[in-house]
């Protein structure tokens, strides 16, 4: 009997065919859709932490305060002590101090006069120590367009599209101009190492990447940054250990009537993400219930037609001798058939396709020409477990629902009306 | 024949209290539609007794009720009043399943449209019915070529439907009606997609098989050609009995 319906099914293609192609195609869009927005919400949360946040960040409670307005006047001294502090108590963790400052970067011509100007932000981290965590942090390497890495101090990377605005290139001299900490005015003169793509369209327009003992020179800020990044050592994000974190740093060294103690605050909490990591998690519900409900409709509706076709059919397999509930069963049966293979073929195909948006992404940069987003440039999605599950489950659940649903139709009527479909 | 004659040992499962001088009986039957706030009697007040062996036709114009009166001794419909026993069983108290199983056992239907799966072959139309009974597969193939030999298409059996005329789609049906050899075969309007020559045809292949297995045969028709066949002419007008009458040359 089972092998009967089977190649029934098979050579019926309105049977076959055609729900396959709508549940894979509905299951395919899922888990593209939840891979991408997957890969959107963690390359935002990368690049997020990558330059800004880091996974966790201690700063004096007066400077995370203003931090948006880089106050390295009320940045962090005793950076060494600290640093040495987190690394005793977190040692599994990953800590960096850095800089962020800004200014104008003043591009001299052959005889030292200005030859172009411009407004500058910039990032100072530690490139010459041998035990470095940034060039893997922030992927140096692999961000140089133009020129090299610096291999010196007084050697920068500037932001290739800046660099163009400004018409330097590598090995030219960039002087910058800014304030110490204490408010004097500060020059420094740089060399321009290599032109690099941050991936982050402010940053590709207007930022430099110093080493951070030449900032601690040029800002006097000796033994002092503003801020000092924690980052998970497998680099991904876990919200509950960095709350954890926090929590007893803060227990610890946290003094309320003393703005220049440190704070220590989470990603989430210090990028105002935090909304769109309690987003990954509903994410999966939200898509996998409107999947759910859209796709039983579509399949509830076809199963319909379906039946309606088959009524003929149907008629026949009664007068036969063929009982509704047997009728039922099969056509749940076939249903079941078809979503398990409509599941496998668009979970393949989607993961597939999300696979090769991992690992090419889609560029939009030039739809952000004049944003100030700190988010990267390329979308990626990013296939994880969830991604086999999120339309494979419901692709067969949809199915199978829609089925029953339509196949009551077969109980709703009177035996000799399914019957009369017979009749021309 | 006497190959399908050979398996005709079915367990008598007929009810306590009901005539087993008939195959089919009905008392005061009617059929009542509700067609909005009125009503449509469909079949009035109708009595008749088949025993095994009639070849007997209801009769009368378009609306009559021979559909319907069929469809009830067929187990699909159950009356509004009355009653219909059906090889010992009340049609009006069965399950679905009951009756499901009755048609698949005892059964078999015939339509004016042949209603063949497209997508199957001949020979897997015929064994249908087969599948919902526990035969092995030699003894189905045995049953289903039997049944085609029968019919004069056994050279056909692995053709598609739509490769057949509707002479030989019709006989098809008749082959998956009789592949279980069931006490009874409903046919409604069988020949009134089929020329005349078909219609011969088919009507030879059914007189035959009453013949020979003494299968009962009900049939629904306002065709001349299949008249001259019948043994017994019942005339249906409005729902009830207009006529019942035996041919020349039949007993009582
Ligand atoms: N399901 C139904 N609902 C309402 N009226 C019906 C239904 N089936 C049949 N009828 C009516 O019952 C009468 C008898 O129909 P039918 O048995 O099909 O006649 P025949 O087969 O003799 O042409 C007709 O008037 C028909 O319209
Ligand atoms: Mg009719």
């Amino acid at each position: 009997m089972i092998k009967f319906l089977i190649k029934g099914l098979l050579r019926d293609r309105s049977r076959s065919l055609f729900p396959v192609l709508t549940v894979s195609s509905g299951v395919f869009l899922a888990v593209v859709l939840y891979s991408f927005m997957n890969g959107v919400i963690a390359d935002m949360i990368n690049s997020t932490a990558r330059y800004q946040t880091g996974h966790v960040k201690v700063m004096t409670q007066a400077y995370a305060e203003e931090s948006n307005q880089m106050p390295n006047d009320l940045a962090l001294t005793g950076i060494n002590e600290i640093t040495q502090t987190l690394k005793d108590n977190y040692p599994d963790m990953i800590w960096t101090a850095r800089i962020k400052f800004g200014g104008l970067l003043d591009i001299p011509d052959e005889k030292g006069e200005t030859k172009d100007q411009g407004p500058v932000t910039g990032l100072a981290v530690d490139l010459f120590s041998p035990s470095s965590p940034e060039w893997d942090l922030l992927r140096i390497e692999k961000s140089i367009i133009r020129g090299r890495i610096p291999v010196e101090r007084g050697e920068i990377l500037i932001g290739d599209e800046f660099a163009g605005k400004l018409d330097i290139a590598p090995g030219d001299t960039a002087t910058l101009i800014s304030s110490t900490m204490f408010g004097s005015m500060a020059i420094y003169n740089f060399k321009i190492a290599g032109t690099v793509r941050f991936g982050i369209s402010a940053m590709d327009r207007g930022a430099i990447l110093a080493d951070i003992a030449d900032i601690q020179e040029a800002l006097d800020m000796q033994d002092t940054a503003g801020e000092l990044l924690g980052y998970f050592p497998d680099n991904i994000y876990n919200d509950e250990k960095a709350a954890e974190i926090a929590a007893s740093f803060n227990r610890q060294f946290k003094d309320p009537d003393d703005r220049f103690s440190p704070i220590m605050r989470t990603l989430p909490v210090e990028s105002g993400l935090s909304d769109y990591i309690a987003m990954i998690d509903s994410m999966g519900v939200i898509i996998v219930s409107i999947f759910i409900a859209a796709m039983s409709i579509v399949l509830w509706n076809s199963g319909l037609m379906g039946s309606l076709r088959r009524y003929g059919e149907i008629g026949v397999r009664l007068a036969v001798g063929e009982n509704k509930t047997h009728i039922y069963k099969t056509l749940i049966l076939e249903s079941l058939f078809i979503g398990i293979f409509g599941s496998v073929i668009g979970t393949a195909a989607g993961t597939g396709v999300s696979y090769l948006m991992q690992i090419y992404g889609i560029d939009y940069g030039y739809l952000m020409k004049n944003s100030s987003m700190m988010i990267s440039n390329v979308y990626r999605a990013k296939v994880s477990t969830g991604s086999f599950f999120i339309g494979f489950i419901p692709g067969i659940v949809s199915t199978v629902l829609g089925a029953s649903i339509a196949g009551t139709g077969i109980y709703r009527r009177q035996t000799a009306s399914l019957f009369k479909e017979l009749e021309v | 024949m006497e190959k399908l004659a050979g398996q005709n040992k079915k367990k008598s499962f007929r009810e306590p209290g009901t005539d087993s001088t008939y195959l089919i009986k009905t008392e005061n039957l009617s059929k009542i539609y509700p067609i909005g706030l009125t009503t449509l009697t469909a079949l009035d007040n109708i009595n008749l007794a088949f025993v095994k062996g009639d070849f007997a036709g209801l009769v009368g114009p378009s609306g009559s009720g021979k559909t319907t009166l069929l469809n009830i001794l067929g187990s699909l419909d159950s009356p509004t009043t009355g009653s219909a026993v059906v090889m010992g069983k009340k049609v009006e108290t069965l399950t679905h399943r009951e009756a499901a199983g009755l048609r698949n056992h005892h059964i078999g239907f015939i339509f004016q449209t042949f209603n063949l799966l497209p997508v199957y072959s001949v020979y897997e139309n015929v064994e249908f019915p087969l599948l919902l009974q526990n035969f092995s597969s030699s003894g189905r193939k045995k049953l289903v070529m039997d049944a085609l030999e029968w019919v004069g298409l056994a050279d056909r059996a692995f053709s598609k439907p739509l490769q057949l005329s509707g002479g030989q789609s019709q006989r098809v049906a008749i082959a998956r009606a009789i592949v279980k050899n069931p006490e009874l075969v409903l046919a409604d309007e069988p020949t009134a997609n089929l020329d005349a020559e078909n219609s011969r045809n088919i009507m030879d292949t059914m007189a035959r098989l009453n013949e020979n297995l003494k299968t009962t045969f009900i049939f629904a028709t306002h065709d001349e050609k299949v008249m001259r066949y019948l043994k017994r002419i019942i005339t249906l007008n409005d729902g009830r009995v207009a006529k019942d009458e035996r041919a020349a040359g039949e007993g009582t």
